[in-house]
């Protein structure tokens, strides 16, 4: 997706150019990975079925890691997406049940989650809480809400299926093909282009890489958070109406599970941990790799308890990788090793 | 215009709270000059510059930029950019994450009515900013080239090229030289002088009488908020320079001394 490269005689520049296209190590790393499970768990990865299903279980937390992809390129953080995703899935469902509205059941849950944004990034940047904490408070103060206003009660509305809206977002192309999957790779181009062909997208750069040059190239970063926060809730209210039609039901403790998988495909992704750059097409391969290695490792026969270990692992390294990738000085044992091969 | 300062400062003071940063200062800075702001820390020269630019309101006395009297009220660095005065500070000019592509326009980049970047068209000014006003030459860095990866000096060279892509007649260039090699200070001084040729006019403000006595046209000296000199360069040798300082900061300790 980035600028086209122009051609190199030697093989070392070749691959160094793939290496600097947005997500291509990342690429590399999923199609190992699915190679992997072909051999450890070939019943299940060899045929076309499995595949399908991640189509069908990843748009969800992909559209969020996308928000939050944005979110973490301005140097920041956002944890409540739990929450929106309940606030929109019980504003979907109520909706639809009351009066039986799809499309505009669904408009309304984007404001809501769109609101709740906004007000995220009301108070990261008036009151100056950092936002890893300040929307960590709000993941609960939502989700409270939501459990209050719900009555703490579930919805089921199985009549939601065979709907155009549902039919539209969720059904399956040519009876196999999940159409969510379709909406979702829209969407990553779209926030691609947000990212790295909009002023919006630059203007969370460079917040994100300074805030003091930030504001002394004349950009306004209280204005642009407050956007950014109400696109991040916006993407995960979509999430959430998504899943409610995927699963035909609402509970609200239905983003929980989002928490964790989210947050580490963002930064699998290669999306930088310190602000200032992030990979939109690394978070779309690192939101499919998440739950591979779910599938795969249980797939392969290992008990499912250990999934959630790889994950970790997985994340770490990762991250790890990245950053040494970006700079090896902020990784002090990646210092200390140099230091000691340099005096050899 | 010719004639017309591009900023006139009138009996200009500024204090916050009680303590007083700047003491009836009234200079002009003209068309196609460079003028070397010389002073300690705590001379005032920042809070000059940030009255000079716009960035802050003085006190008392009165800022006019090309014959007009600035409304501090509503006064932003836009507006700055639309005086056509830009400020290069010393380490927050740019993102150094970000490509030259990018920092060569950030803040006012070339965009469409959606507001989606003309990326082409930006690296194609960008290139010719870099070959032709500054002059880049160095090997492997091209619009592409994250920040990071280029010198203290060729880092000034594009924050400078920048200022002068965008028409300011008046760059100031807060310390532009600090920390920088000796073959890496010798760069930012032709970025200097290349403000000149460009018919533009520049304010230095430098701890290195050197480097200022060797560029600048005029010098001025702040001490303490208070303008003591204002003169040609040419009418003081850099020795007769160095001793009016020294005798600056003799004159301040003994009167230090004498206060405590």
């Amino acid at each position: 997706m980035q600028e086209k490269v122009a051609p190199t005689k030697t093989g070392p520049g070749l691959i160094r150019k793939f290496f600097q296209l947005d997500g291509a190590s990342i690429a590399l790393v999923f199609v190992l990975l699915i190679l992997i499970f072909m051999i450890t768990a070939p019943k299940a990865f060899l045929g076309y079925r499995v595949y399908m299903s991640f189509m069908a279980t990843v748009p969800p937390p992909l559209i969020i890691a996308l928000g939050v992809t944005l979110v973490a390129v301005a140097g920041e953080m956002d944890l409540s997406f739990p929450s929106i995703v309940a606030a929109a899935s019980f504003v979907f469902g109520i909706l639809f049940k009351q009066w039986d509205v799809t499309w505009l059941a669904l408009l309304c849950a984007i404001a809501v989650g769109a609101g709740m944004g906004l007000v995220n990034g009301l108070v990261v940047t008036l009151l100056g809480i950092p936002s890893l904490i300040a929307t960590l408070a709000m993941l609960f103060l939502w989700g409270g809400l939501v459990t209050v206003l719900s009555g703490g009660i579930q919805l089921a509305i199985p009549d939601i299926y065979g709907t155009t809206m549902h039919t539209m977002m969720v059904g399956r192309i040519g009876g196999v093909f999940p159409a969510q999957m379709i909406w979702a790779l829209l969407i990553s181009a779209f926030i691609w282009l947000l990212l790295n062909r909009h002023r919006f997208g630059e203007n969370l750069l460079f917040i994100g890489d300074n805030l003091e040059v930030a504001r002394v190239v004349g950009i306004n970063a209280t204005r642009e958070k407050i956007k950014l926060f109400t696109l991040s809730g916006a993407l995960a209210a979509l999430a959430g109406v998504l899943l409610t039609l995927e699963t035909t039901a609402y509970f609200s403790s239905q983003g929980m599970g989002y928490l964790l998988t989210v947050i580490a495909a963002v930064f699998i992704g290669g999306t930088s941990i310190f602000g200032g750059s992030g990979k939109v097409v690394g978070t779309v391969f690192a939101a499919f790799i998440v739950t591979v290695i779910e599938a795969g490792l249980v797939a392969s026969g290992i008990q499912g308890f250990w999934t959630r270990f790889f994950i970790g692992l997985v994340f770490i390294l990762s991250v790890t990788a990245n950053a040494i990738i970006e700079d090896p000085d902020k990784v002090p044992l990646a210092r200390m090793l140099r230091a000691r091969m340099s005096k050899h | 215009m010719a004639d017309q300062p591009i900023v006139r400062l009138k009996n200009v003071g500024k204090s916050y709270g009680p303590v007083v940063s700047l003491r009836d200062v009234s200079l002009e800075i003209g068309s196609n000059e460079i003028v070397g702001l010389i002073g300690d820390n705590g001379a005032g020269k920042s809070t000059l510059i940030k009255i000079m630019t716009g960035v802050e309101s003085p006190t008392s006395g009165e800022v006019f930029i090309r014959g007009e009297r600035v409304d501090f009220s509503n006064y932003s660095v836009k507006r700055a950019h639309e005086l056509r005065i830009e400020t290069v500070y010393q380490t927050s000019s740019l993102g150094i994450k970000q490509p030259l592509w990018r920092n060569f326009f950030v803040g006012r980049p070339l965009t469409n009515f959606l507001g989606f970047i003309k990326v082409r068209e930006q690296k194609r000014i960008s290139e010719q900013i870099m070959r032709e006003t500054i002059g880049f030459r160095s090997a492997g860095i091209d619009v592409d080239t994250p920040v990071g990866r280029l010198s203290g000096g060729e880092r000034q060279g594009v924050a400078i090229g920048r200022a002068m892509h965008f028409d300011s007649d008046l760059i100031v260039l807060d310390e532009p030289t600090v920390a920088l090699a000796l073959s890496e200070v010798e760069k930012v001084l032709n970025f200097i002088r290349s403000i000149k040729e460009n018919g533009r006019s520049c304010i230095y403000i430098e701890h290195n009488i050197h480097h200022v006595h060797a560029v600048c046209d005029r010098l001025i000296v702040l001490d303490r908020g208070q303008l003591v000199l204002d003169c040609e360069t040419k009418s003081m040798s850099y020795t007769e320079l160095v001793d009016f300082l020294r005798d600056l900061h003799f004159r301040d300790d003994q009167e230090t001394k004498i206060a405590s």
